[in-house]
């Protein structure tokens, strides 16, 4: 569980996150959602370290990561995945090589543990036979599936991904999601997703945080985001008619087949 | 940013790197293909810069030696100085700025700009540590090292230059290259290759690790960094001359 309390961020004159405090659960993909500069981004590098916040306390299963000295975020770390909006693969290794190298890194396996955990993770997120190529000989897709196998071959407890449908097809993007949602309940992780993905809010959003101007504008899961009345999110969530349209079925379908508002007769 | 923020901020990097290695065969590792890197990369352009230039100092020497009274000898003295004094530290290392340098900022500037920095530090890792000090002792090992077979390709250079035109028999040129030899004269290139190494690794790696922006600002700084490092380095040519000599 990572607890966020009253998180303040800023920069130069602007002020980026105000006072967003929230609590990412356990075996749950918490999404992060928000327009383009509402601090989504922002936040999310406050949770891993690569932001300061200005203010405020982020806690790790109880632990204060803001107080954390240098050491002890560099053995934190060690249980933290991330996975980036462009993958971050490095360029000069394999795909092999990629996932391995958080093994090579921090654990004294025999080279043969490694390559059996190696492929095992590679075999979970469908890559099984790419292990020799080059980052740069895979799809975009692929990468992604890479990015994941590195993040979690360590068996992290907490698990970040930076928009991990951007550049993606749909089809591509929902089986990054159904990956990402399986592993989290499969490993008992803490997954924080960082997304402005319709599909992805709707179809893996076990608990959700919408941003807006830097705070918290609402907080609850995919069911209730059909529900709600907030004007704001309405519009960033329901942007289209099609997703209009969208909405009202699912209020529809929960409503027994009548629009809402509409009583038994 | 002005002169005294980018220093402080270069400095810090250079404190940063001084940690304990998550890993030190993994570091090795990398430093070992960092010394492949810029030591065995850079070998044929200095090769070649070396012999050229001791080459056309033979001759140049010659043409402006125009009085029968200075023996021919003269010239391999005055090519062997001028090699092993300013050609072979400060031209190599000169041009290693380029391409050394460019190669260290773009490497580095690319791995920041495509997050793979980020994703090195949220692994645990120090980056400063890991990406950055590999390639300044790598550089540091290697670098004087090409000033050596430097100096004793330019010197050479000036034999084959010397005897081909008809200038200087080789055997006057052997015999002149003995003459009046400061063992000095070599500790001094080497404390210059030294300095030389460090500036043309380090200042490249600062401009590399905090480049902010895409594709343009990566090669911009590398640009940068190989300008700034030509200028410490004829800078800090004059320092050390003015000083030790």
């Amino acid at each position: 569980m990572i607890e966020i309390k009253n998180i303040r961020k800023v920069f130069g004159e602007k002020v980026v996150l105000d006072g967003v405090s929230h609590i990412m659960e356990t075996g749950k993909a918490n999404l992060i959602i928000g327009t383009s500069g509402s601090g989504k981004t922002v936040l999310q590098k406050c949770l891993v370290g690569l932001f300061e916040p200005d203010a405020g306390e982020i806690l790790y299963d109880g632990v204060s990561f803001t107080t954390m000295n240098q050491e002890e975020r560099k053995l934190l770390r060690q249980q933290i995945g991330m996975l980036f909006q462009g993958s971050a693969l490095f360029d000069s290794m394999t795909v092999e090589e990629n996932v391995q190298f958080p093994l090579d890194m921090f654990t004294k396996d025999t080279h043969a543990v490694k390559h059996k955990r190696v492929n095992e993770v590679l075999e979970r997120v469908n890559l099984v036979g790419s292990n020799k190529k080059y980052p740069s000989e895979i799809s975009g897709g692929m990468k992604k599936r890479v990015g994941i196998a590195r993040a979690i071959v360590l068996n992290p407890k907490y698990l970040f991904c930076d928009e991990p449908n951007s550049g993606l097809d749909p089809q591509t993007s929902m089986l990054i999601d159904k990956l990402i949602y399986e592993i989290t309940r499969e490993f008992n992780m803490t997954t924080v997703i960082n997304t402005h993905d319709m599909n992805s809010v709707m179809e893996i959003g076990d608990n959700i945080i919408y941003l807006k101007d830097g705070k918290k504008e609402w907080t609850g899961n995919s069911k209730d985001i059909i529900f709600s009345d907030n004007q704001n999110l309405n519009q960033f969530i329901f942007a289209s008619e099609f997703l209009q349209d969208a909405k009202q079925m699912r209020m529809m379908e929960a409503n027994g087949g009548k629009f809402p508002g509409q009583g038994n007769q | 940013m002005n002169f005294f923020t980018h220093f402080g901020k270069y400095l810090l990097m250079l404190k940063g790197m001084f940690s304990k290695p998550e890993n030190g065969k993994l570091y090795w590792k990398e430093f070992m293909h960092q010394c492949n890197e810029i030591g065995i990369g850079s070998l044929g352009i200095a090769s070649i810069i070396s012999v050229f230039i001791g080459a056309v100092s033979a001759i140049q020497t010659a043409y402006q030696l125009v009085s029968p009274l200075i023996p021919k000898s003269t010239i391999a003295q005055i090519v062997r100085d001028t090699v092993i004094l300013e050609f072979a530290p400060t031209l190599v290392c000169i041009v290693l700025a380029g391409v050394v340098g460019s190669k260290i900022a773009s490497e580095l500037g690319n791995m920041r700009v495509s997050e793979q920095i980020d994703a090195l530090e949220i692994m645990g890792i120090n980056t400063k540590s890991y990406l950055v000090m590999p390639k300044i002792a790598a550089a540091i090992i290697t670098i004087p090292l090409l000033v050596v077979l430097a100096m004793v390709l330019g010197i050479w250079g000036g034999r084959m230059a010397g005897s081909m035109a008809g200038i200087i028999p080789k055997e006057t040129y052997d015999a002149g290259l003995l003459e009046n030899f400061v063992p000095f004269n070599v500790s001094f290139a080497l404390v210059k290759a030294y300095t030389f190494a460090f500036i043309i690794s380090s200042i490249p790696a600062y401009y590399g690790y905090y480049v902010k922006g895409g594709s343009l600002e990566i090669g911009r700084s590398s640009t940068t960094s190989v300008v700034v490092s030509c200028i410490t380095v004829l800078l800090a040519d004059y320092i050390l001359a003015a000083l030790l000599l």
